[in-house]
């Protein structure tokens, strides 16, 4: 869905996004390295289970909740990647 | 991060630079608190680790940012970068999430400043994957250098769209289509102002260029577009729309949509200030006068925190708040603040000349914003429909906050940041009344996510 304008970036940080390790550019949102990693839904909705995805990218929508590190409900558009990071889809409320 | 500040900025886009560097610069001791990793708002984000190439697809625009990013650098602001601001009462007290430490903090003025959100509206399909707001779209750009892969149409109203559709296509990006939804009824609605407007044809200059290229390149551009639909399963895959009568669609795996921006209100409604209903922008915004004050004393709101104007107008509407705010803490008279704020004040003179003709001219389609069909959600987090608030309408239950006791509906994650603006304008079109009559949901701190153990970590701080 998205591509990087420019590749090498001077500084980079390794996180797992859904079992995969993936070097990504320091300083990037969860939400912005999951996009470009193609992961193209980032949750499931509580009550019907449907696919989401971040959608607005400034912390307005929560549509970008994911399960960071073990904990549920993270707000994907808002955190910084770190090094050793796991990143995983939320399934539902995320418990 | 101290515990009192005489003055407190809430937000380090245009509006909330210009008036810190301003506060500062006549001594005040001021704290400007963003939550973003750095000072620039969405409008000029990531300016200071901006790379050159990504810089010049920006446009000269976006390069403004840089010089009112240095001026706060210099002055002596004290700048709280990746510091969320999750509750503010009457008493000036604010609760301030820094660096995942929970504060409590007291000002004697507080200008909150924290700009707008795109204008939620709800269409079949806008909770797919593959949909987002074409204001996602420009982060991404600005803030990773994410671009579009495998195509992209962009469909709405307002000025981001052409901007950004002018910005990929510099990018090489395929714009497979930009869909305009305006009617053509704002034409005749604009018409009226146009004249007036025409002195402030910065405005306009700018938007015709991005329609010119556009067009240059081929791209495809619809008007008076309807019946907008995303479709898929899993994601996105195409979008289906009216042109003229007629039924087309167009294979994408992304659309990005924007019908304009609103007020983010959360944190002036957590703080019980008064607010309208402005039909002109369709949308809620705190009462204000030409300093952005509020009515509870001591608050004021500038920038498009105060209602919608545009980056150029928030820096004027910055410095006339910290100008203010400098008078009421006694530090100039008020002749001293009206003398100092005159070439502010003619700004605001002119934007209220060019203000009409926009807001005519971009208003999305009533339908859109009044009745959405049975199926649409609207709740985006609960998952609640048209057709649900219709149904506990009939029961009699027709006020916002009725409604969302019934149906959930604005009791997720997001507050009702998504869904109050078009529950409201539901229940008016349904009830034959007018949105400005229309009690709108309470808000209740906290307004930004904090947990229980930030919570209590905050008691300890304030105790050492
Ligand atoms: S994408 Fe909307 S809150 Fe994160």
């Amino acid at each position: 869905m998205f591509k990087r304008l420019e590749e090498n970036p001077t500084e980079t940080v390794m996180v797992e996004i859904e079992g995969t390790s993936v070097r990504v550019p320091a300083g990037e949102s969860v939400a912005a390295v999951a996009l470009a990693h193609g992961l193209i839904h980032t949750r499931t909705t509580t009550i019907s289970g449907k696919p989401r995805a971040p959608y607005c990218m400034m912390g307005v929508c929560f549509d970008c909740l994911v399960e960071i590190d073990g904990k549920p409900n993270r707000q994907a558009c808002m955190i910084k990647v770190a090094e050793g990071m796991r990143i995983r889809r939320q399934h539902g409320a995320g418990e | 991060m101290k515990s009192h500040y005489p003055l407190v900025i809430i937000g380090a886009g245009p509006a909330g630079l210009a008036a810190a560097t301003t506060a500062s610069e006549h001594g005040i001791e001021t704290a400007l608190l963003d939550e973003q990793p750095a000072p620039g708002g969405q409008i000029y984000r990531n300016i200071e680790s901006m790379p050159t190439q990504r810089a010049e697809l920006l446009g000269s625009e976006y390069q403004r940012g840089e010089k009112l990013v240095q001026l706060m650098r210099s002055s002596n602001t004290h700048y709280f970068s990746d510091a969320s601001v999750w509750s503010l009462n009457g008493q000036l007290e604010l609760g301030v999430l820094h660096q995942g430490r929970a504060h409590l903090i007291h000002a004697d003025q507080v200008i909150i400043a924290g700009g707008a959100q795109e204008r939620p509206v709800p269409f079949p399909g806008w909770t797919l994957p593959g949909v987002m707001n074409a204001g996602a779209g420009q982060i991404l750009l600005k803030q990773s250098g994410l671009v579009p892969s495998d195509g992209v149409v962009l469909a709405g109203s307002g000025p981001l769209l052409l901007l950004l559709a002018w910005q990929y296509l510099n990018a090489g990006v395929d714009v497979k289509a930009v869909l305009d939804v305006q009617p053509m009824s704002n034409w005749l609605r604009a018409a009226p102002y146009l004249p007036k407007a025409l002195l402030a044809h910065h405005y306009i200059t700018k938007g015709l260029r991005y329609k010119r290229d556009l067009k240059a390149a081929g791209v495809l551009t619809r008007h008076g577009v309807k019946d907008l639909r995303a479709i898929g399963g899993g994601h996105v895959q195409a979008v289906d729309y009216i042109h003229r009568n007629k039924l087309y669609s167009i294979k994408t795996p992304l659309l990005l949509t924007h019908f304009g921006v609103i007020p983010q209100t959360h944190l002036s409604r957590a703080a019980s200030c008064a607010h309208e209903w402005n039909t002109a922008q369709q949308c809620w915004r705190p009462v204000n006068d030409v300093w952005g004050a509020t009515d509870i004393k001591g608050i004021s709101v500038a920038g498009d925190n105060a209602g919608i104007g545009g980056a150029r107008t928030a820096e004027h509407n910055g410095r006339l708040a910290a100008f203010n705010a400098i008078h009421q803490m006694g530090h100039i008279s008020q002749g001293e603040r009206d003398k100092k704020a005159k070439k502010d004040l003619r700004w605001m003179k002119d934007e209220l000349l060019i203000r009409p003709f926009l807001d005519a001219m971009f208003r999305p389609p009533s339908i859109m914003l009044t009745h959405p069909t049975d199926e649409e959600i609207l709740c985006r987090c609960e998952e609640v429909t048209a057709g649900d608030i219709r149904k506990v309408l009939e029961e009699g239950h027709q006020t916002p906050n009725a409604v969302k006791f019934h149906t959930r509906c604005g009791m997720g994650p997001c507050q009702g940041r998504q869904c109050a603006d078009s529950v409201a304008q539901l229940i008016a079109y349904e009830t034959g009344t007018n949105p400005r009559d229309i009690e709108p949901y309470r808000v209740r701190p906290p307004v930004k996510p904090i947990t229980i153990g930030q919570l209590a970590g905050m008691e300890q701080n304030s105790e050492e």
